[in-house]
């Protein structure tokens, strides 16, 4: 859709889409993204976030099709993340740098440590409310969704949420509301959930919570990213209720590398063993599928089986770097296994058993692990492997 | 009893505890278990900064 776009009367998205970028800071962005900004027009003109740096100069030019960029009088920054506050130095610049910059207190200290600059901070805090002109503008905290600084500005009389990166989606196309996109954005979403907010999840339920208390009448939600949602917020919020409770769903992965062919024998004999038992699965070798997918997958997944063959005293590198990512993103409520090929000291499986205790994963047993090549015996071991892990998954399911 | 502050803004009030992790309302700071980490963000104690 042609910028702006108009959300309600005197509101419009003014930011700008980012078709090429493919990894967002170690995440995959096959579709690109989009960097959410919205201008409210009235008495008084506000600017709610801005875009990436070296995107500016489109964000002014949508905003001036609506008016002259220098009649903003203030700017409202929701999270000072750089691909929503990168451009909000070129904004100052033009249109005053005493012009009131209202922001979280971390917000202000944050965008301190971003810019350098002492800019006219207005410090607001939850519940605060804020009038300008003949609109008004409430704030609420949300601390670590998924900054120290992030917070949600919520206008009452149009009963508009700015969520910033909640809710948001990395997507950048011709569509512009969840109306016109339909169930297609919902993977985007999943997919942001699980990347970028899963570790935060007990404070994403507590935030539903307070949500839910406030009462707030909320018909429309625009995110910092993607699409906004306007035909039916409900359903992106009972979606993040859904995602944060991490329900395990009857489905099982099998994550692993080899350099040989012997994990890899060994993992495929798994995820047959799994699938025996009627549990969905998946095989997800890491050096073909992103760190950022396989996060995705683990998000539901409720049994992993994780292999590595041992490389100079360690686990392989690829999957030490989705080990350490999914781990940072603290996913509960799994069940797991490691297995693994060696050649003699063999220390695969231990470190893989001591990650997943670290995380809390209840192992189903020691893993297994073969010497070099695989023989029937070895796979039939793995086989069993998968079919515990699955009977496992299935019982806890059960109760 | 003083309040210490986490990099991440959160403020951990000796008065209050954190109830959550099992830290009693009235537990100093100097008698936080070491294992004790920012509850927002999992900053480790040596990170947080005495507030006056
Ligand atoms: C998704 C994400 C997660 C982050 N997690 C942490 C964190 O747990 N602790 C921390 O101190 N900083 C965290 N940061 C902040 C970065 O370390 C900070 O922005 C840093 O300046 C980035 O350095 P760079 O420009 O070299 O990438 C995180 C940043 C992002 C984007
Ligand atoms: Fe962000
Ligand atoms: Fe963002």
């Amino acid at each position: 859709m042609f910028r702006p776009v108009t959300i309600a009367e005197g509101i419009y998205s003014v930011g700008c889409r980012d078709w090429d970028i493919r990894d967002f800071h170690g995440y995959s962005t096959d579709e690109g993204t989009t960097y959410n900004a919205f201008l409210v027009q009235g008495e008084k003109n506000i600017l709610i976030d801005t875009v990436k740096s070296g995107f500016g100069e489109e964000m002014m030019d949508n905003i001036s099709r609506i008016m002259d960029p220098k009649k903003i009088d203030a700017v409202i920054s929701n999270h000072t993340e750089m691909d929503h506050s990168g451009t909000i130095p070129l904004v100052m610049h033009k249109i005053g740098e005493d012009k009131p910059l209202y922001c979280s207190k971390m917000g202000a200290k944050n965008l301190k440590s971003h810019y350098k600059k002492d800019y006219n901070y207005q410090v607001v805090g939850s519940g605060e409310t804020v009038t300008l002109g003949n609109r008004t503008f409430s704030f609420l905290e949300t601390r670590m969704l998924h900054w120290p600084d992030s917070m949600f500005t919520y206008m009452p009389d149009e009963k508009i949420l700015f969520s910033s990166d909640a809710f948001g989606q990395h997507y950048a196309g011709d569509k512009f509301f969840d109306d016109e996109i339909g169930e297609e954005i919902m993977p985007h979403a999943r997919k942001y959930y699980a990347n970028i907010l899963l570790h935060f999840s007990p404070r994403v339920q507590a935030l539903l919570a307070d949500v839910a208390k406030m009462n707030l009448d909320i018909r429309m939600i625009c995110p910092d990213h993607g699409i906004i949602w306007r035909k039916d917020p409900a359903k992106i919020i009972s979606a993040y209720d859904q995602w944060s409770r991490q329900e395990p769903a009857k489905k099982a992965l099998v994550i692993f590398d080899s350099m040989w062919e012997s994990t890899a024998k060994m993992a495929r004999t798994i995820t047959s063993g799994i699938e025996s038992e009627d549990v969905h699965v998946r095989l997800m070798n890491t050096r073909k599928w992103h760190r950022s997918d396989i996060m995705t997958e683990v998000l539901d997944a409720g049994a992993l089986a994780v292999g590595s063959p041992t490389l100079n005293n360690g686990i392989f590198p690829v999957v030490a770097d989705v080990m350490t990512y999914i781990k940072g993103l603290r996913p509960q409520n799994k069940i797991a296994a490691a297995f693994g090929s060696y050649g003699w000291s063999g220390e695969a499986v231990k470190i893989l058993n001591k990650e997943f205790e670290e995380m809390k994963w209840d192992m189903v047993d020691d893993g297994v692990k073969v010497l070099y090549v695989p023989d029937a015996s070895d796979l039939a071991r793995c086989f069993d492997l998968g079919v515990t892990l699955a009977k496992t998954l299935k019982e806890k399911l059960s109760e | 009893m003083d309040k210490w502050e986490c990099p991440c803004g959160y403020v951990y009030d000796p008065e209050e505890g954190d109830l959550d992790n099992g830290i009693e309302p009235g537990t100093a700071w100097e008698d936080l278990p070491e294992s004790w980490v920012c509850p927002l963000c999992g900053a480790e104690q040596e990170y947080f900064e005495k507030v006056d």
